[in-house]
């Protein structure tokens, strides 16, 4: 039984569909200097997002360091390009840069993996606040990474950001394999009842090590790309406020759900980007208020129980415009209906040639995820 | 105790001859004791069928790197674990259910998921924490079905801490009374259940 189940691919399409758009505008010429470098951003802000969902939303423990981790990898890529582009040149540097950068960050990812073993909730939601505030303090203070003033980094080409869309895939790529997976709820089962998940046999050590492991490798691999997008690497970039917004995306976008923590990166990178290059100088103050106001309403939109009606109008509205879009077996009545219709699309659907390696598996198995719940 | 939870002032536990005592709760798990709780713990942002499935993740072997690269055997753990997950609910009557959310079912039905998942672990000793707790004497008869059940259909050993009597007679081979830690009586069910000395801790003197 070959089933393609389009929620398995959606997050493919939308960064493989939004990546294909903006290439053909490039090649048209339609994209300018700074639309290419607001693009990158949303790249690794889309990476740090979902890799710290990977740590609130399925391990469920607050982290407020992620920055930090991000830091490190900034850093590590800094430093390696100022060694070895002079040797082996722009290309090879990056391609170093990258997977070093992340592993060092893992190890950090590690090491602060070892204080969640005992402590929980706001306590481990201090310690990773102020790993991230060290780490940036420490490199500030040496000499080694340019102390106030910077450290001086390889500013690649325009094109920066398809990378750091193909890099955004490959974290999605992860994030999602690792959910769906025996080790995806062993791991979400340790945030539901961490003591059951004990009695089960699960091995809670091992998993809270390698996920924060995971994530940090993630904003590591985030920081060499912002290494590659600037001229000068600056330890203020990390401060505890970018933690907050990188998790400020995780919970707009929803807990847990690797396709709005996407979103939500994006959507809150292009308006911050905006706010802050798009006003002029004396309304520059109006940034974090509008910043504010923007998720004051999202939060509202979500929980508000006078905008319910609307709510559910709009979830029909789009439940409608699916159901014309896609065509779907015919299932009885009920209201799971809908969610079928989701979940079983019959024929294949045109993809990518990038997004089509794993189209011939057999997903037959998949079919007990969890229904969606009706609000 | 028994699961490592909390670590005992004195005396020590063994399982098939294997001293357990001070074992981390994973370790135990591992060993073959598997327990469920007193007040439900499922899983409760998982599905039905997830839960068991967390509960079989020791089973087969499956790095994680193998799950992430979508190699051959990922499929195969899979697939296997889903189909052994499916016959398990299939016995306590919740594969209709497996894609509910753990937290929208009913209670009597959490206890029962919740006695499945520990079954998963292919326990040798299967322990249940006063799982008539909160239950009208309705849902005690279906329970006391289900564990009879279990005590029919598994190989292990069950052992039920409860204070409900019916459940306690209807079910054990023996039994042993505990009054303020110390062993109050100890033999076969009925043996026990008339025990005078039994009967005065529950009911009091006279």
């Amino acid at each position: 039984m070959k089933k393609i189940r389009l929620k398995h691919y959606i997050n493919y399409l939308i960064l493989g569909g939004a990546l294909a758009l903006f290439v053909a505008l490039d090649l048209l010429g339609a994209l300018k200097r700074s639309d290419a470098s607001l693009l990158t951003q949303i790249g690794y802000s889309i990476i740090l997002a979902v890799s710290l969902n990977l740590v609130v939303g399925f391990l469920g423990e607050l982290s407020l360091g992620h920055a930090g981790f991000m830091c490190v990898g900034a850093y590590v890529g800094g430093v390696l390009y100022n060694m070895l582009i002079p040797a082996c040149g722009t290309v090879a540097a990056l391609l170093i840069a990258l997977p070093v950068g992340g592993v060092v960050a893992a190890f950090f990812g590690f090491l602060i993996g070892l204080p969640a073993l005992r402590l929980k909730g706001d306590y481990l939601a201090i310690v990773t606040l102020a790993f991230g505030e060290i780490i940036r303090t420490v490199i500030l203070n040496q000499d080694f990474f340019g102390g106030p003033m910077g450290l001086p980094s390889q500013r690649f080409g325009d094109r920066l950001y398809i990378l750091a869309f193909a890099l955004a895939i490959v974290t999605v790529f992860v994030s999602q394999n690792l959910r769906r997976s025996k080790h995806g709820r062993a791991i979400q089962a340790i945030r539901d009842n961490e003591i059951a998940a004990r009695a089960m046999g699960v091995n809670v050590t091992y998993y809270k090590l390698v996920v924060f492991a995971i994530a940090a490798f993630f904003a590591g691999v985030a920081g060499v790309l912002y290494a590659s997008s600037t001229s000068l690497v600056q330890s203020t970039n990390f401060s505890f406020n970018y933690s907050i917004e990188i998790l400020v995306m995780v919970v707009l976008g929803g807990m847990g759900s690797i396709t709005g923590s996407m979103i939500s990166a994006a959507l809150l990178t292009f308006i911050t980007v905006k706010l802050t290059v798009g006003l002029p100088s004396e309304l520059a103050a109006i940034e974090p208020l509008v910043y504010a106001l923007i998720l004051i309403l999202a939060v509202m939109w979500n929980n508000a129980p006078f905008l319910r009606p609307l709510r559910v109008k709009l979830h029909d509205k789009i439940a409608a415009l699916r159901d014309r879009i896609l065509p779907h077996k015919e299932v009885d009545g009920s209201d799971a209906a809908a969610t079928a219709a989701w979940d079983t699309i019959p024929t294949k659907i045109p993809m990518d040639a990038l997004l089509s390696t794993d189209f011939t598996v057999d997903h037959s198995f998949d079919a007990d995820r969890p229904e969606k719940e009706e609000k | 105790m028994l699961t490592g939870v909390y670590l005992p002032t004195t005396g020590r536990f063994f399982l098939d001859g294997e001293d357990l005592t001070g074992k981390s709760t994973v370790e135990i798990s591992h060993r073959g004791i598997s327990r469920t709780f007193q007040n439900i713990r499922l899983f409760s942002n998982l599905s039905v069928i997830d839960n068991v499935l967390v509960g079989m993740t020791n089973r087969k072997p499956c790095t994680m790197l193998e799950s992430i690269l979508r190699l051959p055997r990922h499929y195969r753990t899979e697939k296997e674990l889903r189909t052994a997950a499916r016959e398990l609910l299939d016995v306590f009557g919740l594969d209709g259910e497996r894609r509910t959310l753990a937290s929208n079912l009913p209670y009597g039905k959490q206890r029962k998921l919740e006695i499945a998942r520990a079954l998963a672990t292919n326990p040798k000793m299967l322990l249940l924490d006063e799982p008539a707790a909160g239950m009208n004497p309705h849902e005690t008869a279906e329970l006391t079905e289900t564990i009879r059940f279990v005590r029919d259909h598994f190989d292990m050993t069950i052992l039920l801490i409860e204070h409900d009597m019916s459940l306690v007679s209807g079910l054990c081979d023996s039994a042993t009374v505990l009054n303020f830690g110390t062993t109050l009586a100890q033999g076969k069910t009925a043996d026990v259940l008339h025990d005078p000395a039994v009967i005065r801790a529950y009911l009091g003197d006279d």
